[in-house]
């Protein structure tokens, strides 16, 4: 073990963090058993103090690998990389959506930040402290400042309990009120996301999907959250409902100061809510930009396509329109080079060999797409 | 008493639906399983033979424990031929238990077609009132004159069998005469129009090696495969993403052309709605509240219900600062009074409104709209 | 309800509104007038829409009823034995002659019997067994052993194996393998060899009476909770990766907490079920096993040494009434329990809407 820890490294760049790089570095190693060299290809920076102070989440180059086949003794040899190398960061009350088609990982990017999978590396800054090493009892602790809204409503509330007690739960667990005015916080509660106070003793099958997202956000803002990860909070809705809980959401960020990461596959609902916009495709972000500039000229080819392929409410505009041949690939096994050229309509030979670089262009706009500079 | 308040079922009133729902379900069962069923009784005549389906005052119930869910309430309208219908609609306004009951595949006992009649001329130009179709005909109708995709391409195919085998039984099943060496060639052929360029590789894979639109694709050659005069497309795209959804939605406007066939769109998205039809069926709680071409519909939407859903969906590249939205929920169809189901969520509620369920005003000859502010307009 | 005005009309007309409620412009929501079934009810509702799982119900109320009322109605118990067999004296005349003159000597015997093998009678109704106690009274008496052994045992498995599998499925990895692997142990370890060899040491050691009895149940259990804890572990890893467990890791619940108010009353329902299908084959095995004679020791009384009897040729043939009730009674319990444990799987199954 030790020599091929001195092997590392050797080959890979010194991280700044040394010695705390080198332990931790080496204990995920161990417990993954990664190809060394992937852990290591980047330079890593920590945010600046001021970085710190604005945004409320900042994330260093985050993967999250699930083994996929494992060798005869249990060590995994082949991933699924969910998340592979994201970056990103989140301004206190502001929304960041993230989009993409199914498989693309962003509801595993939002889970994996919030801590409800075990992150295979990258760092995570949560409200100004690093919560990237925090252990379970940790990051118990700071749970109640982030939050999440699933996509299911029907799946994501405890069937055997009653409304009262699910939105309840996070304040008994946190102690937010005290006990014998548990009640009175959650009708309060309740009230301002739209659910009659009666509804206190019913259970979750009784309901609509639109009120059980209400009863979804309920939960989650019970404990007074600083930041909320709404994993397609409305793609399981009716329009007119759609409507009514991003008011709601919109509302409600605007009272509590909230910010958002707001994970969706509608193009539109994104533009709708968000302040910026990350693109995702097979677990790593493509583009990623203020809205304004993302859906006015997008850099990236599969944004394009992405923005073209959205129906649109209106019969006479048709059918001019970059149709995306074939399916996205599996993320167990994705192509070589760049990801997406086995679908760009504007592949070129340097994209099939090579990964293009992401970084930043002007205005705060990031891409990683060979047609523009690299360097 | 206490269970009044709770909005719950009282014990006797349990009693009573449960007793009711009995004589009901037996009535209609009774009916349905006749030795014998006159011929001038599902004979009918189209009321404009340039028309393929018309619904005429359907009404579809479903007895349920808490009551009767009047699903489809008195839907009347009409699919002419080579035409694209879009039926638009929040779940639960029964838009998907329409399209069942044309198959008669209500789920029964609890389901049943109390009354009105689905007029529908075949190939050859007989005309036929499906409600009262007798099964064995029914089964010559499903499946080869009108055939039907699902929402979820990935539970409508059976993982077991090898997306030939299934696709051969639909022609073997079908088509007269048809040979296991001419069925294989005419699954390939559909594999083909469906623009999978791997057809014989697909025929032999099975379901769960294939992606979700490839399985849409699969979906729609096996609906496809007896040529049929309607393909009734529930939510085709719904499960699917954004870029595959639009190659699917160009696939079956392609096929459509090619086919010479009419489609029955179901859907919730206003964008596919726009896209693809030619005529719009808005409905709200079991009735229809308005139709028309979908120029008619989207340049001039008139009903309150329409105009709401047109503004309340974020369009990309139209900045709005708060979003419009229809208050309230879509009410379940158990029980509902006679007035406008719409007029507690309504913004341009009127005084007439108190009154009864308002009728259908014909504000141009293929556009409808039942409430009551075009009524007091025109008079 | 309007449905009382239509409910003889074969084709419904259109319900004219409930005047009460077309208050016209009142507050009342639309979306707000459905009314839904209470939870309990809805359960009730599904449990008794099936005919059988209520016969089911009501056999067993009664069996359970009469079994531990009965008895006490009358002054016989279970070890009882009727003295007043049919009287016999026999007399034996012995003549003898002593010198020319005859004697006559009278040998006289009174045997009071026991009055074994009776047919019903108004004493007896379902007559006696061969060491004259009275049938009726060891089948109750047998039938508050046999159904207490039946719910004591199947409660400890439960408890067992909930807690087992609950650990296994929660915390899964090591912890995980190691129960599961014991439970597959258990799985292929051939239960009646190992009861034999059981029921032998019991009988060297000297253990009777009541004790018996109690080591039977651990016995049972003992090979009883691995099928409860493979079916939780199962359902508890199923349920772990259910989006609102996720919400409850993201609200940062405790663990404990989870499991014992998220994940066991998500379990509970199956458990019932599994529980009362379980009840049913701890009376089989119970009675197979006092039928060979292995279970419950004779002065006591269960259904299965009742039968016992049936060893005896001529009672097979003559006696109905004595292995009769007890053989009728077991598989009137098995079937209502199996019937009530289907009932209630449809009636805790959320699926099934019908």
């Amino acid at each position: 073990m030790e020599e091929q820890v001195e092997n590392t490294e050797q080959t890979a760049p010194v991280p700044p963090k040394k010695e705390n790089y080198f332990i931790t570095g080496a204990k995920k190693l161990f417990q993954a058993g990664i190809p060394r060299k992937s852990l290591y290809d980047y330079q890593n920076v920590p945010p600046t103090e001021e970085e710190l102070k604005e945004n409320i989440l900042i994330v260093n180059h985050l993967k999250k690998y699930f083994p996929v086949e494992s060798n005869l003794i249990g060590r995994p040899i082949r991933y699924l990389k969910a998340v592979d190398d994201v970056s990103l960061k989140i301004p206190y009350g502001k929304t960041l959506g993230i989009v993409g088609e199914s498989g693309c990982g962003k509801t595993t990017l939002g889970r994996t930040l919030l801590g409800l999978y075990d992150k295979t590396t990258g760092e995570v800054y949560f409200d100004g402290k690093n919560i990237t090493d925090y252990n379970e009892r940790q990051t118990n602790a700071i749970r109640k400042d982030m939050q999440v809204i699933f996509q299911d409503p029907y799946s994501s509330l405890s069937p055997r309990f009653s409304i009262g007690g699910i939105i309840g739960e996070g304040v008994l667990v946190h102690k937010i009120v005290p006990r014998n005015q548990i009640k009175d916080y959650v009708i309060n509660l309740m009230e301002r996301c739209g659910l009659q106070p009666q509804y206190y003793e019913r259970y979750p099958y009784e309901f609509s999907g639109g009120q059980r997202q209400r009863i979804c956000i309920a939960r989650a803002l019970a404990v007074n959250p600083k930041f909320v990860v709404c994993d397609e909070p409305v793609s399981a809705l009716d329009v007119s409902i759609q409507a009514q809980i991003l008011n709601l959401l919109r509302e409600l960020q605007q009272e509590r100061k909230l910010a958002y990461m707001f994970i969706s596959h509608d193009l539109s609902v994104v533009q709708h809510v968000s302040d910026s916009v990350g693109v995702m495709y097979l677990g790593s972000m493509v583009e990623c930009g203020p809205t304004d500039r993302i859906f006015d000229n997008p850099m990236h080819p599969y944004t394009k396509s992405l923005l073209s392929a959205v129906p649109v409410p209106d019969p006479r505009r048709k059918k001019d329109r970059i149709i995306l041949q074939g399916s996205i690939p599996s993320p167990a096994n994705p192509p070589s080079g760049c990801r997406f050229h086995t679908r760009c309509p504007e592949c070129m030979e340097i994209c099939k060999t090579k990964a293009p670089v992401y970084r930043e262009y002007e205005g705060g706009h990031s891409c990683a797409c060979h047609l523009y500079p690299q360097e | 008493m206490k269970e009044k308040k709770n909005g719950y079922i009282s014990f006797k009133e349990s009693r009573e639906i449960v007793k009711y729902n009995k004589t009901q379900i037996r009535y209609y069962e009774k009916l349905k399983k006749r030795k014998h069923i006159p011929e001038e009784e599902y004979l009918a005549t189209m009321r404009n033979p340039e028309n393929l389906v018309e619904f005429d005052d359907l009404h579809t119930f479903f007895f349920t424990d808490t009551g009767t869910v009047k699903a489809v309430d008195g839907v009347s309208f009409d699919i002419p031929a080579h035409s694209t219908v879009g039926v638009v609609g929040e779940s639960g306004c029964g838009k998907s238990v329409t399209s069942l009951s044309l198959l008669r595949l209500v789920q029964a006992p609890q389901g049943q077609i109390v009354s009105g009649s689905i007029r529908y001329r075949t190939k050859d130009g007989a005309c036929y009132d499906i409600t009262k179709l007798p099964q064995d005909m029914m089964e010559k109708i499903s499946g080869k004159e009108i055939s039907m995709i699902f929402q979820e391409p990935m539970t409508s195919l059976n993982p077991v069998f090898s997306i030939g085998y299934q696709l051969d039984e639909v022609s073997l099943l079908h088509i007269e005469g048809a040979t296991k060496e001419s069925a294989r060639q005419k699954s390939i052929e559909m594999l083909k129009l469906v623009g999978i360029a791997n057809a014989e590789g697909v025929y032999k894979s099975y379901p769960h090696e294939l992606s979700g639109g490839m399985r849409q694709r699969v979906m729609i050659a096996m609906a496809l495969c007896c040529r049929p005069n309607l393909i009734i497309a529930d939510e085709p795209t719904t499960a699917l993403d954004v870029t595959i959804q639009a190659q699917i939605l160009d696939l079956l406007r392609e096929l459509k052309e090619k086919l010479d066939s009419s489609i029955m769109l179901i859907t919730h998205d206003l964008g596919v709605i726009a896209e693809m039809a030619d005529f719009v069926v808005v409905m709200y709680a079991g009735k229809v509240i308005e139709t028309g071409t979908v120029f008619e519909i989207f340049d001039n939407p008139c009903h309150p219900y329409t105009i709401g859903l047109l503004k309340s969906k974020p369009v990309i590249n139209k900045k709005v600062d708060e979003l419009y939205c229809i208050k309230g929920r879509v009410p379940s169809a158990v029980d509902l009074p006679d007035y406008c189901y719409f007029r507690d969520r309504c913004d341009m509620c009127t005084d007439a409104c108190a009154g009864k369920y308002p009728g259908f005003v014909q504000l141009t000859p293929t556009h409808k709209v039942a409430c009551y502010l075009y009524d007091t307009k025109q008079s | 309800m309007d449905n009382e005005e239509n409910k003889t009309a074969g084709a419904p007309q259109d319900n004219p509104a409930d005047g009460e409620m077309n208050t016209v412009g009142g507050s009342e929501n639309l979306s707000d007038r459905a009314k839904v079934l209470s939870p309990a009810r809805l359960v009730l509702k599904r449990f008794f829409r099936s005919k059988l799982s209520v016969i089911g119900l009501v056999t067993l109320l009664l069996l359970y009823l009469i079994c531990f009322i009965g008895p006490l109605f009358s002054n016989m118990t279970y070890e009882t034995i009727d003295y007043n067999g049919a009287e016999n004296s026999q007399s034996t005349e012995i003549t003898y002659t002593v010198d020319g003159e005859e004697f006559k000597m009278y040998d006289i015997t009174y045997t009071e019997s026991i009055n074994l093998k009776a047919y019903p009678s108004a004493k007896h109704w379902l007559g006696t067994d061969e060491n004259g106690r009275d049938v009726l009274m060891r089948v109750l008496y047998g039938g508050q052993i046999s159904l207490t052994i039946g719910l004591v045992v199947v409660v400890l498995e439960t408890l067992i194996g909930v807690i087992l599998g609950g650990i296994a499925g929660y915390f899964g990895k090591w912890v995980d393998q190691i129960i599961m692997r014991i439970v597959d142990i258990f799985y292929c370890i051939p239960q009646m060899p190992i009861l034999l060899i059981c029921s032998a040491i019991l009988a060297a050691n000297e253990v009777n009476g009541i004790a018996r009895i109690y080591w039977l149940c651990l016995v049972l259990v003992f090979f009883g909770w691995a099928g409860t804890a493979r079916l939780v572990r199962g359902q508890i890893l199923s349920l772990r990766e259910q989006e609102f467990m996720l919400a409850e890791r993201s609200m940062g619940v405790p663990v404990r907490r989870k499991i014992f108010m998220h994940l066991i009353p998500n379990v509970l329902p199956l458990l019932i079920v599994q529980m009362t299908l379980g009840l049913g084959s701890v009376i089989l095995t119970e009675s197979t096993l006092s039928y060979l004679g292995l279970g419950v020791p004779i002065p006591y009384a269960t259904w299965g040494n009742i039968i016992q009897a049936l060893r005896d040729f001529t009672t097979l043939q003559y006696h109905f009434h004595i292995w009769g009730p007890p053989g009728i009674c077991i598989m009137l319990a098995v079937l209502s329990f199996n019937f009530v444990g289907d009932g209630l799987r449809d009636a805790f199954d959320p699926k099934m809407k019908k």
